[in-house]
């Protein structure tokens, strides 16, 4: 079996004395779509901070495309191919929308060895990422133009942008109404579809369900469920963490 | 348009305005405009840093008054050409913008603006104390009155910053439209954001403050030979790091036309009070316009031009 893409062993955060994580073990192989859930405060987006480098883990390794990642800042581990969105979107007010994938592009893409893009190619695929999230023409337009809804595409746009190996998305549809929810589900589907791997953080089951091949639990700060996301909910533990007893 | 195509611009208008002051036949224009030109250049430097990635430099001053010092250490040592002090102005200002970035770049908002600020009260303090440079007697620095070709030697030097001008001008306009422009932006916007896109935002600081305190410390070279005997209390004075600061932002720190904009009105300004009123009106005109400009316009003129234009196109 080919080694997977990420692969999470003991990762432990704790601030001050209260333990947000607690020996995480977790690996999501190439190409997979996984969901990630767990009641608020259970240390999901603390979870993605760690993998990508923003929040410094005490205890644990991240391994990702077979390297140890430990020690890594954010932006290289964005340059090995990692990626991700953040629960609340956060792009850069002061460049248009087309611009806002310009960055990942410059910074990213074109740091990698062997392949710089020209300007005009860069402006192309800026157009190209914009069809995919149907913002072609808002390209002009500053990002707080945009509706929420767009706001969040262009989130995921831009983590696409870097031409990631695995894409991190955290809460993308938070807040969001069912039709706004189907269609980034089906964005993130035909993303997977191009090869990526999808790690889905989410409140809203209807989405993680359709979304999900494999589920993962998380209730305060330690993994309590990995699997079928069928067999996954009908664990009796994981029904206990979210309606109570 | 090129970089290339402004600079030779750029040149032209410098040809220009020093040949229009000649035309006024008058000592005076040089030396005033020399001011004006000056607070072009620590402006726009000053722009780099906290313009483009919005790291307020509270401590413009420390990074002029190296430059000013370093002249004043080197002219007791031995002699050289004003082009040449420039470079070494620019050097050790640059190597002390780039210490402090590191030492001060994990700070954020306020906290950072304070260690800059911190930054000028201890390199005036060693200045103070150290006799080779004048200590707090300040030191002489006795100017040639004529220069071969150009005539008064204060022609010379408003030819000298007026060349800055231009060097600094075509920096700031070459980042912002560079690859390092939108990394700036970026770090300026959410540098949370930035890393997640692949920006190393650390080394993107540390370029930016060296670039700005190399362009202060170029600006502080000449001015021993333009003031003629320099102390600390001028060299560090408030009104460099209050204009550094006050001219971008009334201009417009988006772009580099921000700064120049703000520091033609508000230098040329300051030039007519200091004549016409008195030299101590200058930081209250300063105040003045700040707070006009917080209150009327947020994001300088460029920010009204802008907005105008927007409206229109609506």
């Amino acid at each position: 079996m080919a080694p997977p893409l990420l692969e999470v062993t003991g990762l432990s955060k704790r601030f001050g004395g209260f333990v947000a994580l607690d020996g995480i073990d977790l690996t999501v192989a190439e190409g997979e779509r996984v969901g990630l859930i767990g009641p608020n405060g259970s240390g999901k987006s603390t979870l993605v901070n760690c993998i990508c480098g923003t929040l410094v883990n005490e205890t644990g390794t991240v391994r990702f495309d077979g390297e140890a990642v430990d020690g890594l800042l954010t932006h290289e581990r964005t340059r090995r191919g990692m990626a991700r969105s953040f629960q609340l979107p956060r792009p850069f007010a002061t460049l248009t929308v087309a611009d806002n994938l310009r960055v990942p592009l410059l910074y990213t893409v074109n740091a990698r060895p062997g392949r710089a893009l020209s300007a005009a190619a860069l402006d192309a695929r800026c157009v190209e990422l914009l069809q995919l999230v149907a913002l072609a023409d808002k390209a002009t337009q500053l990002p707080r133009d945009l509706t929420q809804v767009e706001m969040r595409k262009l989130e995921l746009a831009r983590a696409m942008a870097a031409e990631p190996k695995l894409l991190i998305a955290d809460e993308s549809m938070a807040g969001l109404s069912q039709s706004e929810v189907d269609d980034i589900v089906a964005l993130l589907i035909r993303l997977n579809e191009r090869g990526i791997t999808i790690v889905l953080i989410e409140h809203i089951m209807r989405a993680v369900m359709k979304f999900s091949q494999r589920l993962i639990v998380l209730v305060s700060g330690k993994k309590i469920a990995d699997g079928r996301p069928e067999a996954v909910i009908r664990d009796p533990e994981v029904e206990r963490a979210y309606l109570g007893q | 348009m090129r970089t290339r195509v402004f600079l030779l611009i750029s040149i032209a208008v410098a040809v220009v305005v020093f040949f229009g002051a000649r035309m006024v036949n008058n000592d005076y224009v040089f030396f005033a405009g020399y001011t004006v030109l000056q607070f072009i250049v620590l402006a726009t430097a000053w722009n780099i840093l906290g313009g483009y990635t919005g790291y307020v430099n509270f401590g413009s001053a420390a990074f002029f008054a190296l430059g000013a010092y370093a002249t004043v250490f080197l002219h007791k040592f031995y002699p050289l050409p004003i082009p040449l002090l420039i470079v070494i102005g620019g050097v050790v200002s640059g190597i002390v913008g780039f210490g402090m970035g590191y030492l001060t770049l994990r700070l954020r908002g306020a906290f950072f603006a304070i260690a800059t600020l911190a930054l000028a009260v201890v390199l005036q303090t060693l200045v103070v104390n150290w006799d080779y440079v004048g200590g707090s007697r300040g030191a002489y620095i006795i100017r040639p009155n004529e220069i071969a070709v150009i005539g008064p030697y204060v022609q010379y030097l408003f030819l000298l910053m007026l060349a800055l001008v231009v060097i600094a001008l075509t920096v700031a306009r070459g980042i912002e439209r560079s690859q390092l422009g939108y990394g700036f932006a970026t770090i300026r916007d959410d540098e949370l954001a930035a890393e997640a896109s692949g920006v190393p935002t650390l080394r993107l600081k540390l370029v930016a403050t060296t670039i700005s305190g190399a362009l202060m410390g170029m600006a502080g070279a000449p001015f021993p030979y333009y003031i003629g005997y320099l102390q600390p209390s001028s060299a560090f004075g408030l009104e460099y790091a209050v204009n550094s600061i006050a001219m971008p932002m009334i201009g417009g720190t988006t772009s580099w036309v921000g700064p120049l904009i703000g520091a033609v009105l508000l230098g040329s300004l300051q030039q007519i009070a200091t004549v016409t009123i008195s030299s101590a009106v200058n930081l209250l005109i300063v105040g003045l316009l700040l707070v006009a400009f917080v209150i009327i316009a947020p994001n300088g003129i460029i920010g009204l031009v802008q907005g105008w234009t927007r409206g229109r196109a609506k």
